[in-house]
């Protein structure tokens, strides 16, 4: 009946122990991720979707793509907003309400990584400068939780936009009107790919799934683009890297990454 | 919710809906029990276009703790939607209709769970529209019937629910988004069919004593119908061999 997510002291102990023999607790190497299943068009109602499972975690992503005012600073850009939920089925700690500090970073994260690397192309989602833009709305929720949302979400979303297709609007007496047939593929620029890492005593690990999770030190997700460039990173949990530690994440970072994004790649194209 | 044509037309001189169904024909219904890990019990429907999440948690404790009941276990129910679900994005904060929802799902499931074997406690469900056209709240309380046997807590019976209504003068059942928008009555039904009870019940429309009546009936004999498929997806779950 009681549900806290307390891992026991012995599971973190044989967690360590199996990490100073090269190994990990669900037998996989420390730089492999779990498996990722990208099932796209998975919210047929939305302009873009895309239900994503890394390993036992599950997340969802809609797009809606709709006219909106620009912001006052940026008239000539259209928006890009990215949202994560933990949906309260998804783990029986998750209560509702507003969001603790813990699903805001998430969504920060999530939201960051795909802004920072470009991947929309703003300046083309502009119905009339200063007056009338396009607004792209991905919203992430998570259905099941094992460990590593951060990724999980960051790939739903990234999924969801390369496979969304936006309506062309024209202003007609001063309001966005759909111009009929005007439906195209979102512009993007580059596939951004998040990849979190863990650290539990001096070792990291790639995509720590729940168990790991609870017994991490500390943890960081590094975000890189097509061209293998880093453009977003954020650091997690009560414990610090060493420098020599932060460059190798950024290095398994870039390797692991261009593994998903060719995955990332195939699912656009299953899609067409 | 999408093109929503003024001339459709909603039934045609065959009798044949706006979506190729017969006057007494429900949409297509699949139900899965199951599929959530961390949930005590789950289920997930997709009722026509409507694509509806189950969670269900408990008997556990009650937080905050003046809610408990030293009688009896209580049940809590957030209907929600997702903001994709729909044509225009919703705003992801509860809104007044979903809390009316979540309260009359609440309402059709108390029947039908024996709370009264987890005096303070509390059941919690958590119904998550990923996609919604029409009878949500009917096919989020038939995947909820399936998610609270599936978490394995006594029940009386199980709810099931679909709606019954009224286009072009003639009663229909399981109203479709279109139906519901440009139609003359919806009345959603959820009933208890091995102890013949109606738990869920409400009408938006005009509709004779003779219409309302008939829609009773068709409403009751459709619940009839959902119900095999309840049954069925825990059959398959915990008696059939699909490996989940």
């Amino acid at each position: 009946m009681t549900s806290v997510s307390v891992i026991d002291e012995l599971k973190k102990a044989q967690i360590l122990e199996l990490l100073k023999q090269g190994k990990r607790i669900d037998g996989r190497t420390l730089d492999e991720p779990r498996k990722l299943k990208i099932e796209t068009n998975a919210i047929p109602k939305a302009n873009g979707s895309a239900r994503v499972y890394l390993g036992d975690t599950e997340v969802i992503c809609g797009v809606k793509i709709q006219p909106d005012r620009p912001f006052p600073d940026s008239g000539d850009k259209g928006l890009f907003i990215c949202t994560a939920e933990l949906l309260p089925l998804s783990h029986p700690t998750v209560e509702t309400g507003p969001p603790q500090p813990p699903v805001i970073e998430l969504a920060r994260v999530t939201d960051r990584g795909i802004r920072e690397s470009h991947m929309i192309d703003v300046s083309q989602l502009v119905i009339q400068k200063d007056k009338s833009v396009i607004g792209v709305f991905a919203d992430v929720v998570v259905v099941d939780q094992d460990g590593n949302l951060f990724d999980a979400c960051s790939y739903a979303a990234t999924a969801a936009l390369l496979t969304s297709k936006t309506p062309t609007w024209k202003m007609v007496d001063d309001s966005p009107s759909i111009v009929e047939g005007g439906e195209k593929q979102l512009p993007v620029n580059t596939i951004p790919v998040s990849v979190t890492m863990g650290k539990i005593g001096n070792y990291i690990v790639v995509d720590p799934n729940g168990d790991e999770s609870e017994s991490m030190d500390a943890r960081v997700t590094i975000t890189t683009d097509s061209n293998g460039n880093i453009c977003a990173l954020q650091k997690g949990g009560s414990d610090g890297f060493t420098q020599e530690e932060i460059i190798q994440c950024s290095e398994l970072s870039v390797k692991v990454g261009a593994k998903i994004r060719e995955q990332l790649k195939l699912a656009q194209q299953e899609n067409r | 919710m999408g093109g929503r044509d003024a001339n459709m037309v909603l039934l045609d001189k065959n009798g044949i809906r706006c979506d190729g169904r017969k006057v007494d024909e429900p949409r297509r219904i699949m139900i899965r029990a199951g599929g959530l890990k961390n949930a005590d019990g789950s289920a997930y429907i997709e009722f026509g276009d409507n694509k509806i999440l189950v969670g269900v948690f408990g008997p556990r404790d009650v937080h905050p703790k003046h809610m408990s009941n030293t009688d009896t276990g209580i049940l809590r129910v957030r209907y929600h939607m997702e903001p994709f679900s729909v044509g225009e994005r919703k705003n992801p904060a509860p809104s007044r209709r979903e809390i009316e929802i979540s309260k009359v799902i609440k309402e059709a499931l108390e029947p039908a769970v024996m709370l009264e074997k987890f005096p303070r406690t509390a059941v919690d469900v958590f119904i998550e529209v990923l996609q919604a056209d029409g009878g949500t709240r009917c096919a989020a309380l038939t995947a909820a019937s399936v998610a609270l046997a599936d978490a394995g807590i006594p029940m009386r019976d199980m709810v099931a629910a679909i709606a019954a209504g009224k286009v072009a003068d003639t009663v229909i059942l399981d109203v479709n988004n279109e139906e519901d928008q440009a139609g003359q009555a919806d009345m959603p039904i959820g009933y208890m069919p091995s102890l013949k009870k109606i738990t869920l019940l409400q009408l938006d429309g005009v509709l004779t004593p003779e219409e309302f009546k008939k829609c009773v009936d068709v409403g009751v004999k459709g619940c009839e119908l959902v119900y095999e498929l309840q049954k069925k997806a825990l059959h398959d779950k915990y008696f059939g061999n699909r490996g989940d």
